[in-house]
């Protein structure tokens, strides 16, 4: 029969692409994380800038402005997490003793040079985030321009970065299906848009090998508290009982596991959801202190990778 | 033509139902219905219906159920290991061949394997009547080759039916569809061929997919839900028999901030006595071996 509708050319063992090798997480070499501890938690904080005016991307990211120019309420909004919110939210980070990192939106770079120092001044890992939020790498978006917005993101924030680049974030954690080798080709270490999995694992392109930290979006905090309009109480919960499953796992199967947490400042920098930080945060790194290793992308993709 | 009446079960009022017993007296036969499924990232565009919102790549969509394979299958499995329930496979036939560790692990364990399709991004949509046969026969040919048992069940793939989907199951040998949401007993489900074939209570309400995606539930609701819903049929159960079920998905209910209402939930469940804690096909086998016939009669029969 030639319908293609019944035509199976990638039905074999493992993947339906070459993007990475199939294993599940049980059936691999135990990690262990520094101390022994069983979860490693990654808390990053995205710091997006959402353009007035402009092309509209191919898909929306979450948070894209939505209203006819000028779209007022939510340019202002976004904007407020840059000029407002991430100061709470840096505050709640620094008073739990909290290690974060950042991805950043590159144009940031040239629009709030304070906020990048300020930033900088953080010593936290710095992750590329895209050119702006309506720099969106998906569908058929031209590889010259894709190319170009990754290099002048890294570029940007390369002077403000404690240390060299190598991880990415990509807006919405949308790739176009060159996004991988443009990211290699740029001396990326890591991207974090494929959220299949709990622990980094090798990604291939054609133009050499990435690692993969998956960023959660189920619990990414815009995921829960926008997308799912659950209440910021049961955001803390969720948080909680995944951190609880998870230490428990770790302990009885004698391997690590992570816990991604995403959270971005327009959105928990609000004055009504950053008590709601404040309480994740003790209930992590001090309730559960013991249990936890706090520490930033980098070192967990080289802990992991020494199992 | 589409048909005007759907004339696959006669009408029967809750109110006016034989008891059924389930083995051991109990009141309530209670299943759990992961389905192991496989989308495609690169699927053929079918006229009737997009597999996903994003163009190619579709990373979101793709990734999350990919993670139900990766991580969330051995989770859920551990869990259902704990409370002693078996589980009953809603798989997508090509998983016998990508994952087959997966398939060996459910193997192990006596779980039940039905189909539903060859993958989640294929969808009955599209085919002639031909055509979908040869998709039923292929997913049960492969189900049966990596199993050494040919599936008694079916789940459309994506709830994706045709006016023949019933039809051409029973036909290949299956007995029973998980397609139906009319009922909270089994019932029997007229065929063109005449076969012994039923209906046997899937849930969507209860369903972790449409509670988590479709219905944006809170991870502990979904719990509450499902303590709830059991509460009421085990209470109706003792003048009726009734089934329940869970369907979930690896990809949403095993993720770590969701795992623990229900774990809680099936503690409940399992925590009585009077269920009848079994599979899909179990429970279609008990109602053809003893009340199939007499439901057909009552209903007059099915000419």
């Amino acid at each position: 029969m030639s319908n293609p509708l019944l035509t199976y050319t990638r039905r074999r063992y493992g993947m339906d692409h070459d993007r990475y090798r199939w294993s599940m997480l049980q059936d691999r070499p135990a990690v262990r994380w520094p101390g022994g501890k069983p979860l490693a938690l990654w808390i990053n904080m995205s710091v997006q800038h959402f353009p007035l005016s402009g092309e509209k991307p191919q898909v929306a990211p979450p948070g894209a402005l939505t209203m006819p120019y000028p779209d007022l309420r939510h340019y202002t909004l976004r904007d407020y997490g840059n000029r407002v919110g991430i100061y709470r939210v840096l505050a709640a980070l620094e008073d739990a003793g909290a290690v974060a990192s950042v991805a950043v939106s590159g144009q940031l770079a040239q629009r709030y040079p304070t906020l990048m120092e300020r930033l900088a001044a953080t010593g936290s890992e710095w992750l590329g985030h895209g050119w702006n939020m309506n720099a969106v790498h998906a569908g058929d978006l031209d590889p010259e321009r894709e190319r170009q917005w990754i290099g002048d993101t890294l570029a940007a924030l390369e002077p403000y970065a404690p240390q060299p680049i190598t991880g990415w974030l990509s807006p919405g954690r949308l790739q176009t299906a060159l996004t991988p080798e443009l990211l290699a080709e740029h001396g990326l270490g890591y991207h974090c848009d494929w959220v299949n999995d709990e622990l980094p694992y090798a990604f291939d392109t054609l133009k050499g090998e990435l690692t993969c930290l998956p960023s959660s979006l189920e619990l990414d905090d815009v995921f829960v508290l926008t997308n799912n309009l659950h209440s910021e109480d049961s955001y803390c919960q969720q948080v909680i009982d995944a951190a609880d499953l998870l230490i428990d796992e770790a302990t009885r199967l004698q391997s690590g596991r992570m816990l991604s947490l995403n959270l971005h400042p327009w959105l928990v920098g609000q004055p009504h959801r950053i008590q709601t930080v404040r309480d994740i945060l003790s209930a992590l790194l001090v309730e559960r202190g013991e249990a936890i290793w706090n520490a930033a992308p980098s070192a967990i993709i080289a802990a992991a990778q020494s199992a | 033509m589409p048909k005007t009446e759907l004339d696959l079960y006669p009408y029967q009022s809750w109110e006016e139902r034989p008891q059924i017993t389930w083995p051991n007296g109990a009141k309530l036969a209670f299943w759990v219905a992961p389905n192991i499924e496989f989308y495609e990232l690169e699927p053929p565009d079918n006229p009737y219906r997009k597999p996903w919102p994003h163009p190619y790549p579709a990373v979101p969509g793709y990734s999350i159920r990919d993670y139900g394979n990766r991580v969330g299958h051995q989770r859920q499995m551990a869990l259902l290991d704990k409370y002693g329930i078996r589980g009953s496979i809603s798989l997508s036939a090509a998983l016998c061949e990508h994952h087959p560790e997966i398939i060996a692990l459910c193997a192990e364990r006596d779980w039940e394997f039905f189909s539903h399709g060859i993958y989640n991004t294929r969808y009955t949509y599209g085919l002639s009547e031909a055509e979908e046969r040869s998709m039923i026969e292929d997913a049960m040919a492969t189900i049966e080759r990596a199993v050494g048992k040919r599936p008694a069940g079916y789940l459309a793939p994506a709830l994706s039916h045709s006016d023949h989907t019933i039809d051409l199951f029973a036909e290949a040998g299956g007995l029973y569809t998980c397609d139906l949401f009319h009922d909270d007993q089994p019932t029997p489900v007229r065929t063109r061929g005449g076969q012994r074939f039923v209906s046997i209570p899937y849930s969507l309400e209860l369903n972790d997919t449409i509670a988590f995606v479709v219905q944006r539930m809170e991870p502990r609701r979904y719990g509450e839900i499902i303590r709830r819903a059991f509460d009421e049929l085990l209470a109706e159960g003792a003048q009726k028999g009734t089934v329940m079920c869970i369907p979930t998905h690896n990809y949403q209910v095993s993720c770590p901030h969701r795992l623990r209402a229900f774990e809680e939930a099936l503690a409940y469940i399992t925590g009585h006595p009077d269920v009848w804690v079994t599979t899909g096909r179990e429970i279609a086998d008990h109602y053809l071996a003893h009340y199939y016939d007499a439901a057909v009669d009552a209903a007059g029969g099915f000419t």
